[in-house]
């Protein structure tokens, strides 16, 4: 690489006395001062959410309004800071628009406390179940509030478009009577 | 119409009239704190503090919002604040002296205004009569010598503060106004030997430089700041350094000083402080718009006493002493506040001088250049007033 020697000329008079640099500088704040604003003012307006966004992690429903987590825990398993706590339950008999599913959570709490919004339970879900939204402000005034519990979660979560629906194959699979 | 208030003791209406001048300036000074953080956030791409308001003000439809965004109501909310929060005097202080810089600070800072005639009017022969707490005619002998006792407040706060970073910070405030102070009375002198000419009443009042810049002509309508624009631009410089303001507040700089002299002073003393700055900038600009910016002349070459006699020609009431004082006053104000917007403009354009440039720029600098104008300025005034 060509090295060049920059000449370092010694400063002119005018500006020795730093009165054209204090002049343009002056212009240029002038300028800001009377340019638009570049804030937002936020609670009331919001920074647009750009997409991959990891906000808090949520859990969300399949188009048919049931559960998609199968309590299988390996989003328990995988959280780094040990956020998630899972407590596995069965499907109750009674519920007949759930009959496919194989399992669901009785209770599933992330500790937002702990938290640290990296995604993997999201990754590793094999359900689809778990998303990192665009929710990005989370506060509470007690450590209780700041654990999201399974309605809350799903409160958060909503529903989410579903290409899968694996539990409405699985019903028609038994029913044609060609199960795995 | 006003026989009645010339016939109350003169004591009264003395103090009445400084009453009234105080009134004034400790709100300016206040409002000066809050423009500041304005002017800061528009700078800054920020819309600035908007968000406290009174109530029924905002219920008022379009211009309760307005003041609302234009932030008026935080300055009440800051002074509320500064007045009840705990005035707290630390253990290892100097209570006496501790509790004395501020009002010393204080003092002189109001005491200035004393000498600087805001405003005028004509009599009825149509002489100017200039309108001032006591325009005497050593006003600006006057302003020298009280405004640089504003020293004391700072080299006693800095000392009873018993702490090494206001103890710092008053040596450096000391030994900057003392160097600053020289340039400032050297660049001002021209402009009084060119005001006392031969023949005429010696004076140092402010009400007779203006009445200077007031004349008709080319070269008697002109502003001493145009006609000795040297002289302005040392005064101006020299008046940032005296008031600490940037690019000259290495008194200050909190970066090296913590909070320099006022590290150990909160709540109310803490403020009183800042409204002594505020007061110092505001008496500063008025003197600086006095001697080099033409007073209550509203442009140049266009003096007080024409623009009266131009809106004579629509007004019927133009004339009245009344309405001329008043619009004298306004034109003056307008253009201290100018200057003020000024002073905010430059803080947040320049950055800090360092300590040794600002001593650099004062004694090896500055004070030749002010001595080399005092001696052009009085060979050329000696040669044209012969």
């Amino acid at each position: 690489m060509a090295v060049i020697t920059v000449e370092r000329k010694p400063l002119t008079f005018l500006e020795r006395t730093y009165l054209p640099q204090i002049a343009g500088g002056l212009k240029t704040t002038f300028k800001h001062l009377i340019a638009p604003k570049k804030t937002l003012e936020y609670p009331e307006q919001r920074p647009a959410i750009p997409v991959g966004y990891r906000g808090v992690p949520t859990l969300v429903k399949d188009p048919n309004g049931r559960e998609k987590c199968v309590s299988c825990q390996l989003c328990e398993f995988v959280c780094p800071p040990k956020a998630i706590r899972i407590t596995a339950g069965e499907i109750p008999a009674d519920q007949a628009d759930r009959a496919h599913v194989e399992k669901g959570p009785q209770a599933f709490d992330i500790d937002m406390l702990r938290c640290i919004y990296c995604g993997l339970c999201q990754e590793v879900c094999p359900e689809e179940a778990i998303f990192l939204q665009n929710q990005f402000s989370m506060s509470g005034y007690t450590r209780a509030e700041m654990v999201n519990h399974k309605d809350r979660l799903y409160e958060l979560g909503g529903t989410l478009p579903d290409a899968h629906h694996k539990w409405d194959k699985k019903k028609a699979a038994e029913e044609h009577g060609n199960a795995h | 119409m006003f026989d009645f208030y010339f016939e109350i003791p003169l004591v009264i209406r003395l103090i009445l009239q400084g009453l009234a001048v105080i009134m004034v300036i400790f709100p300016i000074a206040g409002a000066c704190s809050m423009a500041e953080r304005k002017v800061a956030a528009w700078i800054q791409d920020r819309p600035g503090p908007n968000r406290a308001v009174v109530p029924w003000v905002a219920w008022i439809p379009f211009f309760g919002k307005f003041l609302q965004r234009l932030g008026v109501f935080h300055v009440m909310a800051d002074g509320g604040k500064m007045l009840f929060k705990e005035d707290s005097l630390p253990g290892h202080v100097n209570k006496f002296y501790f509790v004395l810089a501020p009002i010393v600070a204080m003092i002189p800072a109001l005491t200035t205004v004393v000498a600087v005639p805001f405003g005028a009017y004509f009599d009825g022969a149509g002489k100017l009569i200039p309108l001032g707490l006591a325009p005497f005619d050593i006003g600006m002998l006057a302003v020298f010598a009280v405004s640089s006792l504003g020293v004391y407040s700072a080299i006693l706060a800095g000392w009873a503060s018993n702490s090494k970073y206001p103890f710092l910070g008053s040596v450096r405030a000391s030994a900057q106004l003392i160097s600053y102070e020289l340039s400032m009375t050297l660049a001002v002198l021209p402009v009084f030997l060119w005001v006392n000419a031969p023949g005429t009443e010696g004076t140092m009042g402010f009400a007779r430089v203006v009445e200077f810049q007031s004349q008709s002509g080319f070269l008697g309508g002109m502003w001493f700041g145009f006609l000795m624009p040297i002289s302005a631009f040392i005064f101006l410089v020299a008046l940032f350094a005296e008031t600490n303001r940037q690019p000259f507040d290495t008194v200050e700089s909190e970066s090296d000083l913590v909070g320099s002299f006022h590290t150990e002073y909160g709540a109310f003393k803490w403020g009183l402080f800042f409204v002594a700055e505020y007061s110092h900038m505001i008496v500063g600009s008025g003197v600086f718009m006095l001697l080099f910016g033409g007073g209550w002349n509203p442009l140049p070459w266009v003096s007080l006493a024409t623009a009266v006699d131009f809106l004579g020609t629509f007004l019927p009431f133009a004339h009245a002493p009344l309405f001329v004082g008043i619009l004298s006053i306004a034109i003056f104000m307008g253009k201290v506040l100018a200057m003020i917007f000024f002073f905010m403009w430059v803080r947040w354009t320049l950055p800090r001088f360092r300590y040794d440039q600002v001593m650099k720029i004062g004694w090896q600098k500055l004070l030749p250049l002010s001595i080399a104008n005092l001696l052009f300025y009085a060979i050329a005034i000696a040669l044209i007033q012969k």
